[in-house]
């Protein structure tokens, strides 16, 4: 009985996304009935998502976008299922042709999915046919956070960045990788900072575009404003320290509801489960910047790849999925400060996107990542870094983890 | 032109009607709800609990009673009028004692009408509910702009100070020349505002909740000379208020949670039940263990959700969060008059916090009535209207005419 158990334990399966009719169909008869509410009061973004710009995205979705679209994007890669302390865990798996190939395991965030990092994986993996040469090579491994797509839902409490590192781990062991590197961004930077700090021996180097650099009095200082009266903001910052302290006490101050909504109360927002174009609209609202974005699509001006299909992709896989609840609990397992120093140990990457929610100062940068390798402002980017702009992100891990080769 | 101005300031008798067609799409659309997986703790922790929002479902759509909404409302007088460009639904009772006190009750978030009816008849008719004539009250009870049958404003601008000056203006046009002010909640912070803004014929206000501007309550709060250890544990749950999430998310975006409030019934349900831990758990132990605390009801509960629904207003009623966020931040810079009217306080055990005396007192020195009554928590007309009633009577009572 115990081998069986173990080799079920262990074993990883071949998953084959299917996502049936009669839930599209559910779908699109939802939308179509949405039930509206009257026009926000202002003429800008500043009560949340306009109407204007999610009623243009319900039409979309139920007039012309391709609903077969998350099946068959999906069905274009190789998908696997392997259970991890209990917990089906599931994950994109494409090895590059190219020997010498590096390993890395990208971890998407919230309201992000595997779809944030489809258009990366064929660069990465394949870089000969994408203007690469074949020394920058890598196995690409997506995995779906638990609670997200298609990675199963806890069903207790535990599942925290920390406890998702140690699966992120264990998952590169399972698959034999022993010289491997690590990415991520929102939620997979926290995930991919704490595989840094516990260090195991695979892993090689981390590459982040949310880097946790805050140094502690300064991440003191702005929690401290939450509320709108806290202590006063800190003296003789530099200019990039100073910019990055604006734009946190701006996400402190007026950006965080939804964070501290899922945060403590997460089973509240039924409505995510039970309403199309309210799940659309939480989705949407993540940060300033990236809702310019993405309205800009819905408006016809797509920036980047953040296009109306992309987005509704994204949003379609977590409706069909109905993880649009289990995918905000992550908000309430989480203890670790979001820009906090997380004490990585392994040599660290910074890719700085100039419309990410702050920009970390190479000051910063230098204090919380003590083998720091590599840093690099890009021209063009928001939060959705390898979404939005697949190539500079492509790009900028080719040059991260050059060093950190096989015999370079 | 003089006709228009005639008609501006008309006030015309109200009824609630609701055709059949919405109750029966709001039924469908219960029916049809998609759960998401049980919370992961058995506690309300992570907020609403799957198995009690699941109970509030059925009996919503199988048990109730929908025609209770329309015939509660239209057993009592009221009435829309028009005031700075917004129809203003309000129910006016007048008592039939003589010299009896007219009482403005303003309700908050999630709240409406519906918390406030069964203070009526005690406070109209003291007589026939265990009180003496002298302490008869007439009530009138708006709809903030934006909740329930009140028009809902198209503009920025409907911040507490704006609805105290129509709250004026509506007092003004009844014909009331000396009355009082009570409220809780948002309430609370409309009659603050009415409160420094002192209209004509405003003598006196109750509050059952401390929302006066920051700056007196921060000052108040961190004094440290009266700072104690019970204070701090106030102190920590007034944090504890805002942490909760509703507040940031509709201080910040009330448009986006407003389009789970419009589209599905149970996204709106649960957004309003989770307000506060005591009033979720007394609302819990009614739908799970048939346990009613006071006033809250199964059926009184579902009145004020299905009033919600049927009038559209989840997006509007969470707009009052970005107006007074703003306002408060503004009066930060720019402080209003402090308020010199007389002013009653009660405090309720299972509020959201206990204001210590000093608190009130800081924020209104003119402090005539201070008391902790035995039971009710935030929701305190609705949950207590008996406790609520003989608080308005013995507030207001040194007010009335002819006492000094």
């Amino acid at each position: 009985m115990s081998a069986t158990e173990v080799a079920a334990g262990t074993e990883i399966r071949p998953f084959t996304v299917e996502v049936a009719r009669a839930e599209l169909d559910d779908l699109r008869r939802r939308i179509a009935a949405t039930r509206w509410p009257e026009r926000e009061t202002v003429d800008d973004q500043s009560q949340g998502v306009q109407l204007a710009t999610i009623k243009e995205l319900a039409r979309y979705w139920a007039e012309e976008y391709d609903f077969g679209r998350v099946q068959s994007r999906l069905s274009a890669f190789p998908h696997f299922i392997t259970a991890i302390d209990g917990l089906d865990i599931h994950f994109i798996h494409v090895r590059s042709q190219h020997e010498d190939a590096l390993p890395v395991i990208i971890t998407h965030g919230w309201p992000g999915s595997i779809i944030e990092m489809l258009n990366v994986i064929g660069p990465l993996s394949d870089p000969t046919t994408h203007g690469g040469d074949p020394e920058d090579a890598f196995d690409v491994v997506v995995p779906s956070i638990p609670g997200y797509g298609f990675s199963a839902k806890p069903s207790a409490r535990g599942w925290d960045p920390v406890h998702i590192a140690r699966a992120w781990i264990e998952l590169m062991g399972r698959l034999g990788y022993e010289r491997y590197v690590a990415q991520g961004g929102d939620w997979g930077a926290q995930i991919t900072d704490t595989m840094g700090a516990e260090a195991p021996p695979g892993l090689v180097g981390i590459h982040s575009n949310m880097p946790g650099t805050v140094p502690p009095d300064i991440s003191k200082i702005l929690s401290s404003r939450v509320l709108g009266a806290g202590d006063p903001p800190p003296t003789g910052l530099s200019a990039d320290e100073q910019r990055a302290f604006d734009r946190l006490d701006f996400l402190y101050t007026k950006g965080l509801g939804y964070s501290i909504e899922m945060g403590h109360r997460p089973q509240t927002l039924y409505g995510l489960a039970d309403s199309p174009v309210a799940l659309a609209a939480w989705m949407l609202d993540h940060d300033a910047r990236s809702l310019e974005d993405i309205a800009s699509a819905f408006a016809g001006k797509p920036v980047g790849n953040l296009t109306r299909d992309e987005v509704l992709d994204n949003i379609t896989m977590t409706w069909v999925t109905n993880t649009g609840m289990s995918s905000g609990r992550l908000y309430s397992e989480n203890t670790l400060g979001f820009f906090d120093v997380k004490d990585v140990k392994v040599p660290a990457a910074i890719s700085v996107f100039p419309n990410e929610l702050y920009q970390a100062p190479r000051s910063w940068a230098e204090q919380a990542y003590p083998k720091l390798i590599y840093f690099n402002e890009v021209e063009a980017g928001n939060h959705f870094a390898a979404w939005q702009e697949p190539e500079i992100f492509t790009n900028e891990l080719r040059a991260a983890f050059r060093p950190l080769r096989n015999g370079r | 032109m003089s006709a228009t101005v005639e008609t501006a300031t008309e006030i015309r008798p109200f009824q609630v009607e609701i055709p059949e067609e919405k109750i029966d799409d709001l039924r469908r659309r219960i029916e049809a709800t998609r759960w998401p997986s049980k919370e992961l703790v058995d506690d309300a922790s992570q907020g609403v609990q799957l198995a009690m929002l699941k109970a509030l479902a059925d009996y919503w759509a199988t048990e109730y009673d929908f025609g209770r909404l329309p015939e509660r409302l239209n057993a009592l007088p009221q009435y829309t009028t028009e005031i700075d460009g917004l129809d203003i639904h309000f129910i006016h009772v007048e008592s039939s004692h003589e010299d009896a006190l007219p009482l403005l009750i303003t309700h908050g978030w999630p709240g409406s009408v519906i918390e406030m009816l069964e203070v009526i008849g005690p406070l109209t008719d003291p007589t026939s509910h265990g009180g003496n004539a002298e302490d008869a009250f007439h009530v009138i009870i708006p709809s903030i702009p934006g909740y329930g049958f009140s028009s809902e404003p198209t503009e920025a601008g409907w911040d507490s100070g704006r609805i105290g000056e129509a709250w004026a203006e509506l007092m003004s046009r009844l014909g009331y020349t000396r009355y009082v002010a009570q409220g809780g909640d948002q309430g609370a912070g409309v009659t603050d505002a009415m409160g420094r803004q002192a209209p004509d014929g405003l003598i006196g206000l109750h509050f059952n909740f401390l929302d006066a501007i920051p700056k007196e309550l921060l000052t108040a709060a961190l004094t440290p000379r009266i700072f104690t250890h019970a204070e701090r544990e106030q102190l920590g749950k007034v944090v504890s208020v805002f942490m909760r999430g509703y507040i940031s998310e509709m201080g910040e975006h009330p448009q986006t949670i407003g389009y789970s409030l419009l589209d599905s019934p149970i996204g709106l349900a649960s957004w309003m039940l989770d307000h506060d831990a005591d009033s979720y758990g007394k609302i819990s132990r009614a739908f799970l263990d048939g346990e009613p605390t006071g006033g809250l009801t199964r059926d009184a509960v579902v009145d004020n959700i299905t009033l919600y629904w049927l009038t559209r207003t989840g997006a509007s009623t969470s707009r009052i969060y970005w107006e007074t966020g703003r306002a408060a931040k503004a009066s930060l810079k720019d402080p209003p008059p402090h308020v010199k009217l007389p002013v009653a306080y009660t405090v309720f055990p299972d509020e959201l916090f206990q204001s210590p005396r000093h608190w009130v007192k800081h924020a209104y020195h003119n402090l005539i009535y201070f008391n902790e009554a035995e039971k009710g928590g935030h929701f305190a007309a609705w949950e207590q209207p008996e406790i609520f009633s003989q608080e308005m009577r013995a507030a207001f009572r040194s007010l009335r005419n002819g006492t000094s």
